[in-house]
Formats: structure tokens, C-alpha cells, sequence
């Protein structure tokens, strides 16, 4: 008599009951994570929308057409309380990109040379860039931006004594102004060849490695750039004139005349965010430089190469790998931080939103349109810098 | 006979007094070469031009105790803007009768965290002491049970606001923060997607936006009658933030963890709770301690942004007092003051980590 054997399949299910069985527990978590944030969101959503009828709040972006009825201070476009909500958003976003954009490179040059500084051999530089790293770094960003703009409103004279650091720059309450070259047509055609000289120069190394490969003869591609890069625009300026008039300062009344005027508000701002991010990014790079092995060096002096190429070719290559990613963030940050200056009444966008939230009482809108710049700022950011670290890193296997 | 002589052939030379003592150490550090000469001047003479003067200024010209009106006749700092309001900076409005309880609390948290500081003494009973610590200074602050009158938390300011934003805020960020970064290398896809948005979405927009929020519209979002305290928001703000970050961190911990360790804790039957709880967590945590400190020091220095929503800490009872008709126009001395504040705080944290690393690495 052949007896009968249940099948495996029939015992297996048998045995696995549903909170033994993985597969089937992560569908019912997944599921029930689901449901709680749908249920969750439904209740606000349908909480706000009683609130907002109460009080008679309308929802919408119908408030961007009406006039905004309120000055901001400075504008890279022309703005006027007369114009609309739109506009004075615009005005706010391109003030947080001026920000943003110097900020960051003056943060990068800054926080290299402080970074670099901490690494050499004389005591006094290594000391001081120390200094200023552990300092900086300890003081919330908030009151060093309050600290430099007291600096630039109690402690700075009125114009009439500014105090002139270096020729052309004078410091005052009313904030900083620069002397620049006074406008002149040739400056567009010295633009127009520093666009080409470009262009010459990366033809030029494309061109170079090409040989290189084929022939194995090296064509001193950065020695010929930094000759060119400066030749082509002096030599538009010499065949336009050479123009020398400068857009020098002036007093005239109360107030200087002339050159470029940073308002203490945007110098105050700028000058906080970029002394405190610095002192990260010093941190940074001073990492990723004692990431490289000293037998890196080594190894590549031995095989004869300059101290130069060994900069070029072996140190910074594994150096930037280090550095990117963490110099991103810090970027990212100081963009964020910008937000800030709606304590020292600099008009970013945060501070013109807010302003808007208040006449117009749409929080909701004013909120989520800060949000949504904001992570529009830190999404390409980090895409480009994720493009730029997939270039660099280390390719392995 | 051989007659050896004691004296020896040559004088015994000294080295060069040029490469021995300060004289040696300065050409050694200095003035290695002509470049680190001249930065060495150049360096020299920025910190004679900025130095002198300001110690001539913060100590040798500066009043401590005067009135403000001799303070504005005076050309040096004016420390008396400390000493006279040092009771509002620290306690903002707590009932000045009852200030010895957030100074206790204070204590308490500084005697703990001293306690803390030395690793022989992590053991778990550390962690109930904590949470016993914790309470106690809750009591103390709030009030209201061992016969303490009641303080209620619209009047807590200054120095305890700051350090109960900071604490409260890291205490409960830490969990969800480890949920998040557990969510985020999770196999489920629908629970991996909603931690990588929840994460994504929080570490891209400021701070002071998700301040705004809980001032402006989290109230929106509770039904009718329901109201909750503006310190409780704000507070909430900043665990919801800082959870995105410490998930970040507990990621790259749990990253480093080997795959052998996952492969052995399945082999021995374990399920995914046993496995984290017991295998993979200790081991992530462990190697997060020094990044987990540098977030505990931003979120330190960020409750610091709770001014623009117009709590009062330490920052803007700083500021409550500069806007005194009688006291304006010292914010250098008073911002100075907080400084020194913020730094002693935070480079203690910053050095006892590196320390920590220091140990941990071994």
C-alpha cells in the first residue's frame, strides 16, 4: 500500500502563518505606512480648509496680480511699491541668488586659502587660520550676521570720516562703496574676448591630449592658457583706446557718489555667511589634502615628476574626491542660511515672502512657495555637484 | 706606559646658538624660507594692527560695573550692559523670586554632562539617570508638583530656553532619526520612498521655513479650539528637522557596517528586528558618536533661530536688552558676551568628540 505523503508545498503553507511569513508582513507595513500618512494628511487637509473658511482666508496664487504696495530696499530689477506681488517675489529670489551666488565664491576662495594655511609649516599662519576655524565655526551663524551688521551701524562713521581700508573702498554706515572702472563700450568687446579666449583654450586642450595620445608629446596647455586668458581682453582693450577712467567714490553732501554701493544690510549679510561657512569649508579642505598619503607624493617625485604635476596629476585628483561631496552640502548651506537675512532686514526672498504673508494673511501659499525655492535651489545643486562627483571619483572594478 | 689623556683631543662644540632655543625655534617655524618670512610679517603686522587695540578696548579703557551714563562718555567696552541685565539675558521673564530653579536646572544639566564626559561611567544606568535628570529639571523649570508655584513655559526665556531646545530637541530627534535612516535602507519600496521624500524634503529648505510653518500655519492645521503652546511648535520644528539629519548620519553608520554581520545574524535565524536591535544597530551607533556630536552642535547653535519667530532665548533677551533707550549702542560687548557663550559650549562638545574619535578609533 503506498501511503499518502502530503506534498511539501501543502506543508510549508501550513506551517508559515502570516506574521511569520516576510514577504506578506512587508505588504501589510507598507500598506498600513501608507494609510496612516493618507489618513493623517486628509485630517489637516480637511482641518484647514474649516479654518480657512472661518476666517475667510482665500486659497489660491490670485493675490501674485495685485499690487504689492510695499518698497524693498534694493533690487537687481527695477521694482516700485506700485508693481505687483509677482514682481516683488522676483526681486526677492534674484536678491537670495546675488547672495548666494558671491557668497559661495567668495566662501570657496576663503575657506581654501584658510584650509591650506592650517597646513603650513610656519607656526604663526597654521596658528591663526586654527584660530579662526574653532572660532568661527563655535558662534551661531544668526548672531555673527547681527554682530557685523551692529559693526556696520553703531562702530563705522557716517560717510563724511569713511574709513578707507585700501584706495577705492570706503566703509561707512551707509555700507560699503567700491570704485570700478567707469562704463565704457569697450568693456563688452573685452567680455566678447575673454568668451573666446575661452573657447581657444578648450579647443586647445582637447587638441593637446589628442597628441598627446597619439604621439606622446605634451603641449604646455596651462602655461599657454594663462598667457591667453589675459591677453585677449587687454589686447580688445588696447586696440579700443585703453580706456583707464575709473568710477572712483566721491563725497558729495552726505552720501558718496559713484562706484558700486553694497547697502550694510547685503555687506553685513554677505560678510557673516561667508566668514562662517569659510571656516567649514577650511575644514574641508584641509581634510581631503591629509586624505592623500604622503607616499602618494613620494612615489610620484620618484618617478621624476615636478612639483607642479605632482599638485596637478596625483594630489588634487584624489584630494577632490574627498572634498566635493561634503563641499556641496556646505554650498547648500550657506544658500539656505541666506534665508536669514530676514533678521537683519536684507530683502531676500524669505523676507519678501514674509512681508506678503503678512499683508495678504496666505500663509499657506507664501509658506510653501519659500519651500518650494528652496529645495529648487538644493535639488540642482546637489544634481550638479553629483554630476561633477561621478566625474571625479574612483572608479573601481 | 701609555698615559691617556683626560682631556679630549677637540673642545667639546656646542650646537649653533642659531638652531637651538627660541632662537632656532623661530627660524625653524617662521622664517623657514623666504615665503614663510614674509607671510610671517605680513601675518605679524595685521594682528599688531587689530590686537592692541582691542585689549586696550575689551580690558585696559573698559567699565564693568558703572552706570550706562558714564559707559557712553567712555571710549572703551562697556561690560556693565552685562552685569546690570545679566538676570534678564539669562532668565528672560521667569519670575525673578523663583530664578534659583532654572540655575539648578542648569546645574544639573552641567554636572550631568560632566558625568557624561567620562567614558567609565557609560554604563545603562547612566541612561536612567539621565532620563531622571531630565524629569527633575522639567519639574523644576515647570513647577507645580512638590509645592513649587507654576511656571508656565510662555515665561521661560533665556539660558534654559536655549539648552531645553537644544536637549529636548536631540533627545527625540535620535529615535525618529534612526527610524528614518532604518526606513530609508529598508527593502519595502513604498516605506524606502516615503523616508527618502520625508528626508530629501526637510534637509532642502531652511530651518527658519519650518519655524515659520509651525508659528504661522500649524495652527491651521488643528481643529477648531485646539491650541498648542508656541514653544512646543517651535520645538517640534526643530526635532522634525534634526531627525532628517541625524537619519543621514545613522545611514552612513549603518553603510559601514560589515555585509558579513547581515549575512551571520540570518544564518543564525534572527529576524529583522532581533538582527538590527541586537547586531547591526550597536555596532552603526557606535561609529556615529563624533558626526551625532557635530549635529548636536548645530542644533545648539540653530535654536538660536527661534528669534525670527520672537521666542525669547538668550539671543533675543540680548536683543530685549540693546533696544533699552539706556543700553543702546553697546551690541558689540553684549554680542561678544553671547559669543563667548556659544563658543565655550560648543568647543567643549567639539573637543571632547575629537577625543571620543580618538578613543573609538583603536
Amino acid at each position: 500500500m503506498q501511503q499518502q505523503v502530503p506534498s511539501i508545498s501543502q506543508t510549508t503553507e501550513a506551517k508559515t502563518s502570516f506574521w511569520h511569513d516576510p514577504d506578506r508582513l512587508a505588504v501589510f507595513y507598507q500598506a498600513l505606512a501608507l494609510a496612516v500618512v493618507i489618513l493623517v494628511g486628509y485630517y489637516l487637509f480637511t482641518n484647514t480648509l474649516t479654518n480657512l473658511e472661518r476666517q475667510n482666508i482665500a486659497t489660491g496664487f490670485g493675490f501674485f496680480g495685485k499690487e504689492a504696495a510695499f518698497e524693498i530696499g534694493e533690487s537687481l530689477i527695477s521694482y516700485s511699491a506700485a508693481d505687483t506681488y509677482a514682481r516683488a517675489l522676483l526681486a526677492g529670489v534674484l536678491n537670495t541668488l546675488k547672495v548666494a551666488v558671491i557668497g559661495v565664491i567668495l566662501t570657496v576662495v576663503l575657506g581654501t586659502i584658510v584650509g591650506i594655511a592650517r597646513l603650513s609649516s610656519n607656526w604663526l599662519v597654521s596658528r591663526t587660520a586654527a584660530v579662526y576655524t574653532e572660532v568661527l565655526q563655535d558662534i551661531p551663524v544668526l548672531l555673527q550676521l547681527f554682530f557685523w551688521y551692529a559693526v556696520f551701524y553703531e562702530i563705522l562713521p557716517s560717510p563724511r570720516q569713511a574709513v578707507n581700508p585700501f584706495p577705492g573702498v570706503f566703509l561707512s554706515n551707509r555700507g560699503m562703496v567700491v570704485g570700478v572702472p567707469e562704463a565704457h563700450p569697450v568693456h563688452i568687446w573685452m567680455l566678447t574676448a575673454f568668451v573666446a579666449g575661452c573657447i581657444v583654450v578648450w579647443m586647445l586642450r582637447r587638441w593637446a591630449r589628442k597628441r598627446q595620445e597619439e604621439t606622446g608629446r605634451i603641449f604646455p596647455v596651462f602655461r599657454t592658457s594663462v598667457a591667453v586668458l589675459p591677453a585677449l581682453p587687454a589686447l580688445a582693450w588696447v586696440i579700443g583706446g585703453a580706456p583707464t577712467a575709473m568710477d572712483v567714490p566721491e563725497l558729495r553732501g552726505f552720501n558718496f557718489v559713484g562706484g558700486i554701493n553694497f547697502s550694510p544690510e547685503f555687506a553685513a549679510l554677505l560678510l557673516g555667511l561667508v566668514l562662517y561657512t569659510a571656516a567649514f569649508v577650511a575644514e574641508i579642505v584641509r581634510a581631503g589634502i591629509q586624505s592623500v598619503s604622503h607616499g602618494q607624493t613620494e612615489a610620484a617625485m620618484s618617478l621624476g615628476l615636478r612639483p607642479g604635476k605632482v599638485l596637478q596629476l596625483v594630489i588634487l585628483p584624489q584630494a577632490l574626491r574627498v572634498i566635493v561631496p561634503p563641499l556641496t552640502s556646505q554650498m547648500l548651506n550657506l544658500t539656505k542660511n541666506s534665508s536669514l537675512a530676514v533678521a537683519i532686514g536684507y530683502p531676500d526672498f524669505v523676507s519678501v515672502a514674509n512681508t506678503t504673508i503678512n499683508q495678504t494673511g496666505q500663509a499657506i501659499e507664501g509658506i510653501a512657495m519659500i519651500m518650494a525655492v528652496y529645495l529648487f535651489f538644493s535639488l540642482t545643486t546637489s544634481a550638479f555637484m553629483n554630476w561633477y562627483n561621478k566625474k571625479v571619483k574612483l572608479v573601481e572594478r | 706606559m701609555t698615559v691617556y689623556s683626560t682631556t679630549p683631543a677637540y673642545p667639546e662644540i656646542k650646537p649653533p646658538v642659531t638652531s637651538i632655543g627660541l632662537i632656532g625655534w623661530i627660524r625653524a617655524n617662521l622664517f623657514n624660507s623666504w615665503f614663510n618670512s614674509i607671510l610671517t610679517l605680513l601675518v605679524l603686522a595685521g594682528l599688531c594692527k587689530i590686537v592692541p587695540p582691542f585689549v586696550k578696548w575689551a580690558f585696559i579703557d573698559s567699565l564693568w560695573t558703572s552706570s550706562s551714563a558714564e559707559c557712553h562718555a567712555s571710549g572703551g567696552a562697556c561690560w556693565s550692559i552685562i552685569t546690570a541685565n545679566i538676570r534678564f539675558i539669562l532668565f528672560g521673564f521667569y519670575p525673578p523670586s523663583e530664578q534659583w530653579r532654572p540655575l539648578a536646572a542648569i546645574i544639573l544639566l552641567v554636572v550631568m554632562l560632566l558625568v557624561t564626559r567620562n567614558r567609565a561611567w557609560w554604563h545603562r544606568s547612566l541612561l536612567w539617570a539621565w532620563a531622571a535628570a531630565l524629569l527633575v529639571m522639567w519639574v523644576l523649570m515647570r513647577g507645580g508638583f512638590p509645592g513649587l508655584p507654576t511656571v508656565e513655559s510662555t515665561q521661560w526665556g533665556g539660558l534654559p530656553l536655549t539648552l531645553v531646545l537644544a536637549i529636548f530637541g536631540l533627545t527625540a530627534a535620535y529615535p525618529l532619526g534612526v527610524i528614518l535612516a532604518l526606513g530609508r535602507q529598508s527593502r519595502m519600496p513604498a516605506i524606502k520612498a516615503l523616508c527618502i521624500i520625508y528626508i530629501e524634503l526637510i534637509r532642502g529648505v531652511p530651518l527658519i521655513s519650518l519655524l515659520f510653518m509651525s508659528s504661522i500655519i500649524f495652527p491651521l492645521f488643528l481643529p477648531e479650539g485646539v491650541t498648542v503652546n508656541k514653544i512646543i511648535r517651535a520645538q517640534a520644528a526643530i526635532i522634525l528637522f534634526t531627525a532628517a539629519y541625524i537619519a543621514e548620519v545613522v545611514r552612513g553608520g549603518l553603510q559601514a557596517v560589515p555585509k558579513g554581520q547581515f549575512e551571520a545574524a540570518d544564518s543564525l535565524g534572527l529576524n529583522y528586528f532581533q538582527t538590527m536591535r541586537l547586531v547591526v544597530l550597536p555596532q552603526a551607533l557606535k561609529i556615529v558618536i563624533p558626526p551625532t556630536v557635530s549635529i548636536l552642535i548645530s542644533a545648539f547653535k540653530d535654536t538660536s533661530l527661534v528669534v525670527i519667530i520672537a521666542l525669547y532665548d538668550i539671543l533675543k533677551t540680548t536683543q530685549a536688552t540693546l533696544s533699552n533707550p539706556k543700553w543702546m549702542g553697546f551690541s558689540t560687548e553684549a554680542y561678544i558676551f553671547l559669543a563667548v557663550i556659544y563658543f565655550v559650549s560648543c568647543f567643549f562638545m567639539s573637543n571632547w568628540s575629537r577625543r571620543l574619535e580618538k578613543d573609538l578609533s583603536i
